[in-house]
């Protein structure tokens, strides 16, 4: 059982790789690149755990395995914040908000006095729905806490081969030679240092056209995201998107005109076709692949079901796909 | 059905493949509402979006590529030029948008875009108004099927002025008119057919529903719903009560 090869250091790699050492098992992650780092799409993600607001559009699994990432994180690196989510409408676009409250569980209404005591710098708007039981993490940061949790327990992640046991495929996008039905969806996204504003928590505003999300990283820095582009396209921010990214922003504080803008990122993420995660095992080889836009947040469920097969050879839910 | 440039439609479902939850789910709805026509935005997933694109060849329909987000005729005709290559059709829907915030067509640029490529030979669904003066021009410019409006695009109020869509029905009897944006419930696709159109077009309401396979099956039967009721000549409203039975030798005096 020590012979097992995880491929890709992204969070879906060194989620897994966490899960199995923890259980007391030895795996060996291999990545061309030696750290945690912008090759990963998950080094871009907001780093939201957010169930219970992704179900506006996601299916059902995506909302019920989401919810114990919270308390994975906080186990294995630290860094969660468990402050929720806070939806906001610009007030002719509120129509959106009630459509987003009929589409979602876990939440309250919240009037502008109720805004007003979570984010002060929000007292301008006049109703939102407050996700009590959400949370997010700095997602450089926990990818990175992952990495050292590892390196604690002796287990480097390297740029060698692969060994001759059971290899773990969690190369992302990368694996599309092996995932033929693996498609990219092109995420952009921004990253401000505005010291005027003050938020603590992810705060999403919604658009008909463009909704966006706007996490706190502390220091006065926030995560601009995202765009959701069908194109396998890993760089290039048009100029479309950034005007859209930033007028959002505007919308929601005006100050945000006067931010700096410290970093434009973009990738792919890897997605099948009805955006839900997939584990396929062919022999000695499993795959763990399609996170789409829920890496952080659905990274670790899928962990527990990789440690579940290769320790008790317990069919996943999300396999699709066992042959010899 | 009537002819689209010469293409004869089994369904009076035209659908866009914009803003679903995934291609899982824009396919579903294809499957359900029998649409034999998707369109498709160039603009958007431009560089790099080949992918997207050889999902929607795989839908099996028929496509209508869009000049979706164009503000000038030159930017049109450009998409326009890149769609026929890329999708090997004449047709082209073509959007001049005029209003950044209602998506409303530009009439003027609309006509001189409509008039370059008409005469480049593209096949041009123009999205329009329900203005006769308007529909009067692009047809002289070489439009042989014409887009009105059921309202602006993603607002789901449905036929905002059914007296200017009627009007325009009447006036242009031979010209294949297909309502397109603004359409919310099946019922407003049940009245677009009723009132003679030819072909419904929308995306928003389906793609945004919660169910959108399902939406897709209820707009489908309500437009054939419609269709069928065109056809079978509706009894004209009037104002006094007719009964249905005769009233004579019922004991009415007593």
């Amino acid at each position: 059982m020590s012979d097992i090869t995880i491929l890709g250091a992204g969070v879906a790699g060194l989620c897994v790789a966490t899960e199995l050492a923890a259980r007391g098992l030895r795996p060996v992650v291999v990545d061309p690149s030696p750290a945690p780092g912008p090759q990963a799409c998950s080094w871009w993600a907001g780093g939201m755990l957010a169930p219970f607001c992704e179900g506006e559009s996601a299916e059902e699994p995506v909302v019920r395995l989401g919810q114990g990432a919270a308390d994975w994180w906080q186990t294995h690196a630290g860094c969660v914040s468990r402050n929720g989510t806070l939806v906001v409408a610009p007030s002719r676009d509120r129509a959106e908000l009630v459509r987003f409250a009929q589409r979602t569980t876990g939440h309250r209404w919240l009037d502008a006095q109720g805004i007003a005591a979570l984010e002060p710098d929000l007292s301008q708007t006049r109703s939102g729905l407050y996700f009590a039981d959400e949370a997010h993490l700095p997602p450089r940061q926990a990818l990175a806490a992952l990495a050292e949790g590892l390196a604690r327990r002796g287990l480097q992640v390297t740029t060698g081969a692969p060994s001759d046991g059971l290899v773990i495929d969690c190369r992302g996008l990368a694996a599309r030679d092996a995932l033929l039905d693996l498609r990219g969806v092109k995420g952009e996204m921004l990253v401000l240092r505005c010291p005027e504003v003050t938020l603590s928590r992810p705060v999403r505003l919604l658009h008909p056209r463009h909704p966006l999300y706007i996490v706190p990283r502390g220091d006065g820095v926030f995560m601009l995201g995202a765009t959701q582009i069908e194109s396998g396209e890993r760089g290039r921010i048009t100029a479309r998107s950034l005007l859209e990214l930033l007028s959002s922003a505007y919308a929601l504080h005006p100050a945000f005109a006067e931010a700096e803008v410290l970093e434009i990122g973009v990738d792919a993420r890897p997605a099948f076709a009805d955006n839900l995660p997939r584990i396929r095992r062919r022999g000695r080889m499993i795959l763990v692949n399609g996170l789409f836009r829920h890496g952080f947040l659905l990274a670790p469920a899928l962990a527990r079901m990789v440690a579940d097969l290769v320790l008790h050879d317990v069919k996943p839910e999300v396999m699709d796909e066992d042959r010899d | 059905m009537r002819s689209f440039y010469g293409i004869t439609l089994d369904s009076p479902m035209m659908l866009g493949t914009a803003q679903y939850p995934s291609p899982a789910v824009l396919a579903a709805a294809f499957q359900a509402s029998g649409a034999g026509v998707a369109t498709v935005s160039l603009r958007r997933e431009a560089g790099g979006g080949h992918d997207f694109w050889a999902l929607i060849q795989d839908l099996g329909v028929r496509i209508l590529p869009n000049t979706a987000g164009c503000h000038s005729v030159k930017e049109a005709v450009t998409t326009a030029h890149m769609a026929r290559e890329l999708f090997d059709t004449p047709w082209i829907k073509l959007e001049v948008i005029g209003h950044t915030d209602s998506l409303q067509p530009d009439p003027f640029g609309l006509v001189e875009a409509a008039r370059v490529l008409c005469d480049e030979g593209f096949q041009v669904f123009p999205y329009t108004t329900e203005d006769l003066v308007l529909a009067d021009r692009l047809v002289e410019a070489g439009c042989r099927v014409l887009m009105p409006w059921g309202a602006p695009i993603g607002t789901g109020l449905g036929l905002n002025n059914p007296y200017g869509l009627r009007s325009l029905r009447a006036n242009f009897p031979d010209i294949p008119l297909v309502i397109d944006a603004g359409l919310g419930l099946p019922s407003h696709a049940a009245q677009a057919m009723e009132m003679g159109f030819d072909a419904i077009l929308l995306n928003t309401a389906v793609a945004k529903a919660g169910d959108p396979a399902q939406m897709a099956r209820a707009f489908a039967r309500a437009a054939e719903a419609g269709q069928l009721a065109h056809a079978a000549n509706p009894m004209e409203p009037r104002d006094m009560a007719a009964p249905s039975t005769p009233v004579l030798g019922k004991a009415w005096l007593s």
